[in-house]
C-alpha cells in the first residue's frame, strides 16, 4: 500500500488531493450499488425522451417517403 | 423508395430511442431532431443496403452516429471547445429536458469526453450489447468496455458518489432542504 499520513495532519486541500489521487488510480472499482444507481438515473433520463414517442414530423416524413411519392409528383 | 411495411414499422419504432441518443450526443433537442431527420432520409435512401433480419435499430444508430461525427468535425472549426460547448448548451436550455431533477446528472454527463458518453449511453441506456455498441462506434469490444468503465467512474466523481447512500435522500429533498433551510 501507499504511504499514509494520518488524516488529522493534512489540511483539507491535501486530503482532497489524496482522495482524487486514490480514485484516479482505481478507475474500474465502482461498487455494484453505485453502478446500479448511475444506470437507473441514466435510463430514467433517456426514457423521458423515449416516452415522448414518435413526433408527428417523423411519422409524416416516413409516410410521405413511403407511399405518397406518386401523389406528390416526385 | 417503397418500403416493406415491416421495414417501415421497424424504422418508426427506432425513432424514440434515436432521438434520445441524438439529444445525448448534441445536447440540443432541435438539433437532435434535425439529426434524426437527416438520419432517416439517409437510411431510407439506402434502405437496399439494410440486410433484412439484422438489427434495424443498430443500423440506424450507426448512420446517425457517423453523420453526427462528420458534422461535428465540420463544426469544430467554428466551435473551439466542443465538449465545453455541449455543457454550455445544456445549461442554457434546461427547460427543453423537462424534469429539473436530471439537471445535475445531465451536466455531469455533458462533461464526459464524447466517446465515453456515447459508449455509456449505448450500453447503459439504449440497451445495446457491448458487441453491438462496438459495431455502432466502429471500434473493438474492449474499447467500448473500457470507455463505459471510465465513464461510470468519472460520473461518480462528478456527482460525488462513493456509495449508493450518497444518492439519497434524493434531489427533490435536497432542493427542498436547500431552499427552505437558510
Amino acid at each position: 500500500m501507499n504511504e499514509r499520513k494520518p488524516v488529522g495532519q493534512q489540511n483539507p486541500m491535501e486530503a482532497a488531493a489524496t482522495r482524487n489521487k486514490k480514485s484516479n488510480s482505481k478507475p474500474a472499482k465502482l461498487g455494484r450499488d453505485v453502478q446500479a444507481r448511475l444506470g437507473q438515473q441514466l435510463r430514467a433520463m433517456y426514457d423521458e425522451v423515449v416516452n415522448q414517442g414518435v413526433p408527428d414530423r417523423f411519422n409524416e416524413l416516413i409516410n410521405r417517403l413511403n407511399g405518397n411519392e406518386k401523389k406528390d409528383g416526385h | 423508395m417503397a418500403m416493406d411495411d415491416s421495414v417501415r414499422k421497424a424504422v418508426l419504432s427506432a425513432v424514440p430511442s434515436l432521438r434520445a441518443f441524438a439529444i445525448s450526443l448534441c445536447g440540443n433537442v432541435d438539433r437532435a431532431d434535425d439529426l434524426v431527420q437527416e438520419t432517416l432520409l439517409r437510411a431510407l435512401a439506402n434502405i437496399d443496403s439494410f440486410q433484412p433480419g439484422t438489427n434495424m435499430s443498430a443500423w440506424l444508430f450507426t448512420i446517425l452516429r457517423n453523420h453526427f461525427r462528420s458534422e461535428y468535425r465540420k463544426r469544430r472549426r467554428e466551435v473551439e471547445d466542443s465538449d465545453g460547448h455541449h455543457a454550455e448548451s445544456l445549461k442554457s436550455q434546461p427547460d427543453q429536458y423537462g424534469h429539473v431533477e436530471f439537471r445535475e446528472f445531465r451536466e455531469a454527463l455533458a462533461q464526459l469526453p464524447s466517446d465515453q458518453r456515447e459508449a455509456l449511453i449505448l450500453v447503459g441506456a439504449s440497451g445495446f450489447s457491448y458487441e453491438e455498441a462496438a459495431g455502432i462506434c466502429g471500434c473493438a469490444v474492449g474499447t467500448i468496455k473500457s470507455r463505459v468503465n471510465r465513464a461510470r467512474t468519472r460520473l461518480a466523481e462528478l456527482l460525488h458518489v462513493n456509495s449508493a447512500e450518497d444518492f439519497g435522500p434524493d434531489e427533490t429533498t435536497r432542493a427542498v432542504l436547500a431552499s427552505g433551510g437558510e
